[in-house]
């Protein structure tokens, strides 16, 4: 499809179109610009109200000027939350309570138990389930029921008998997250040991191999493409899962928490810089296990596409 | 596929002879065994005798498998009469415990058998997960009840029916409120805008180019922080949750129906094009068929992420009614077994839904490579 302009030198405009980048920048411009006539859009008709009842003087400058700075707007200006993201990134201590690093850090470490305990619980029911045939038959409709069950209505019973046996804090939203994250690694995992065609199965009989052997030597190494794609995701919907667990635990620590306390106060700049807090730090665990992923690649004989 | 020794099977032959040498619970103040009562000692018999016939005989055909399940249930049953007519006092039962452990291997080998013999059969195929689920809802029975467990922590799943059996007109209105109008609403406006979306962009490479990479980025931001942003703009009522579940769902679809659209190959659309196809015929005839499994994809990740989004946008606020609103009222209020009843009802219907769409995945995706017939 790229290949239209072939023949012809192409020029920058060309260059530019059928590249990636303008593209998304030109998306992303727009998405901005939407943003701001949005929040002039919504906030306006507050503004009205308060212009008419001080009976103020306005016109469409100073509208527009108020609906991006507004107390608490319906939709906050994207430099209010830049600058809200500063304030509580920058300019506060790290451990006060009023930092979004340490709201930011308490979600984190929820998020990387639940995704280990859960990359941990996937890959022992995958293993067993592609080697047990009845575990196959058996467990395999319910880890799939399990899934549509939605875990927050869930969340308050787990914490209510984890807290009986003792174990409070970060540990059952740990396992909330670990509920949610397990299932893409399970599939994915029994999905990557089945992936040894036949032909590779009989190679290893023909060494006499024994299926420990078989299971170290093939299925591993051949499962772990797949345990990358679904880690990928597993990551992003475990800090899905740390988020949601923070609701009905009432916590007051954790981004959760921040978006909670935000819509009890009408705080939207709050709300919003916690979601942006949120996004990046998704984008940012995902990124990181596309580096391992590309790392152990490497190590393993550079198959990256 | 031939099993010599059978060890399953002589573990719990084991365990169940040596339940008899220990009490299982209390009769009054005195210790009794089995023989407490009749039915008990025969249905603990007749699983023994079960357990022998299949270790003597050794067969592995459908029949064999299911006397060892009929044993299995029918010994299920005795630690269940234990219970409700004895004290049990926990691990002062330990004959009961004893049993149980053994039955759970007994358990294993008839689920083992079945799926042995489940090749053929659709029924026999199903009734091995139901075997696992009713097994797993059964010692959920029997160690809430043996030990007493208080209902505020864990109810038994006994109780949760007697509470959906009670509350039932409450538990619809809940149903009727988060899933007919919250998450069948927005499911089908988020599904609906996202495919529409996907083919319109379709046809511009440029917008292509510029959401494929974003949409990636996307699928790791937490979607579902929108919620309380939701609420305040659309108010408490089911629109703010429907509005939360269009966010959430539009995406996956969005991306996953434009990855469909480019699964055709170029053979197919070079075979199109000499039929003197239209654009529209090729979408209709070979592209969105081809996108099929990838829609179906999205839908059934969609549906788990309809039921998630709903529950969560009711915390943050929400009129009287609704499964959200009903867990973290109930907790509060201590009624657990009517928040165990409303996470059944949750479950029920998201397996229900999700069913739903897997069936008509395979009606409609039957030619795809992932139902052939394997090996």
């Amino acid at each position: 499809m790229t290949d239209i302009g072939a023949g012809i030198t192409p020029g920058l405009w060309h260059r530019l179109y059928s590249g990636k980048t303008f593209p998304v920048l030109t998306i992303l411009l727009s998405i901005l610009i939407l943003w701001y006539a949005g929040a002039v859009y919504m906030n306006s008709d507050r503004l009205i109200d308060q212009y008419e009842r001080n009976k103020t003087d306005w016109d469409m400058e100073i509208l527009i000027e108020d609906a991006w700075s507004m107390e608490r707007p319906i939709l906050p200006a994207p430099q209010q939350i830049v600058v809200e993201l500063i304030d509580t990134v920058l300019g506060k201590n790290i451990t006060s309570k009023r930092s979004l690093v340490f709201h930011a850090w308490i979600t984190l470490s929820s998020t990387l138990l639940g995704f280990a305990f859960g990359t941990i619980l996937g890959i022992i029911l995958a293993v067993g389930i592609v080697h047990v045939q009845t575990l196959d038959r058996s467990l395999m409709p319910w880890i799939i029921a399990s899934q549509t069950i939605p875990i927050l209505a869930i969340a308050p019973m787990i914490i209510v008998v984890l807290g009986h046996l003792g174990l409070t804090g970060l540990v059952p939203k740990a396992i909330i997250s670990m509920y949610l994250c397990f299932f893409p690694i399970t599939i994915g995992m029994v999905k990557g040991l089945r992936s040894p065609d036949i032909l590779q199965l009989d190679l290893m009989k023909t060494y006499s191999a024994s299926s420990s052997d078989v299971f170290w030597k093939l299925r591993i190494p051949a499962s772990i493409p797949f345990l990358f794609t679904s880690l990928k995701v597993a990551v992003a919907i475990s800090l899905v899962g740390a988020i949601v667990a923070e609701l009905p635990t009432g916590a007051i620590q954790g981004l959760g928490a921040r978006l909670l306390a935000g819509s009890y106060y009408g705080q939207t700049i709050q709300i919003w810089s916690a979601l942006v807090v949120a996004s990046f730090m998704g984008m940012f665990l995902v990124w990181a296990v596309s580096l391992a992923e590309k790392a152990t690649l490497r190590q393993m004989g550079g198959q990256t596409a | 596929m031939k099993i010599r020794s059978d060890p399953a099977t002589m573990i719990f032959l084991t365990l169940a002879l040596l339940s008899f040498a220990f009490p299982v619970g209390y009769d009054g103040s005195d210790t009794v065994s089995w023989w407490f009562d009749l039915a008990a000692a025969t249905f603990v018999i007749l699983s023994i005798a079960t357990a022998v016939f299949q270790l003597i005989s050794r067969r592995q055909d459908l029949p064999t498998a299911l006397v060892v399940t009929a044993g299995t249930v029918l010994g299920a049953t005795a630690p269940l009469l234990a219970i409700e007519y004895l004290e049990t006092r926990g691990f002062e039962a330990l004959g009961i415990w004893i049993y149980l452990v053994g039955l759970g291997f007994l358990a294993w080998r008839a689920m083992a058998l079945l799926s042995a013999a489940a090749n053929f059969s659709l029924i026999i195929t199903l009734a091995v997960p139901a075997l696992f689920g009713i097994w797993l809802l059964y010692l959920w029975q029997v160690l809430t009840s043996g030990f007493s467990i208080p209902s505020v922590l864990l109810p038994s799943p006994e109780q949760i029916g007697a509470a959906i059996n009670a509350n039932a007109d409450m538990l619809f209105a809940d149903f009727y409120q988060t899933v007919v109008k919250s998450v069948l609403s927005g499911f089908v406006f988020g599904c609906g805008s996202g495919f529409i979306v996907a083919i319109l962009v379709d046809r511009v490479p440029f917008l292509q180019r510029g959401l494929l990479p974003l949409g990636s980025l996307v699928s790791a931001v937490p979607i579902v922080g929108i919620a309380p942003i939701m609420v305040m703009w659309f108010g408490f009522d089911w629109e703010s949750k429907a509005a939360v579940i269009v966010i959430m769902t539009f995406f996956p679809m969005l991306i996953n129906t434009l990855a469909g659209l480019q699964a055709t190959g170029k053979i197919e659309k070079d075979l199109m094009r000499s039929y003197a196809a239209g654009y529209w015929q090729t979408l209709f005839f070979v592209r969105l068929p081809n996108a099929l499994p990838f829609i179906f994809n999205a839908l059934k990740i969609n549906s788990t992420l309809a039921m998630i989004g709903a529950i969560v946008a009711e915390f943050f606020g929400t009129p009287i009614v609704g499964m959200g609103f009903r867990i973290s009222t109930e907790v509060g209020r201590m009624n657990v077994d009517i928040v165990w009843a409303t996470i059944a009802v949750a479950a029920l219907v998201g397996s229900v839904f999700y069913g739903l769409l897997a069936v008509c995945e395979r009606r409609l995706t039957f030619w795809h490579a992932s139902y052939r017939q394997a090996r």
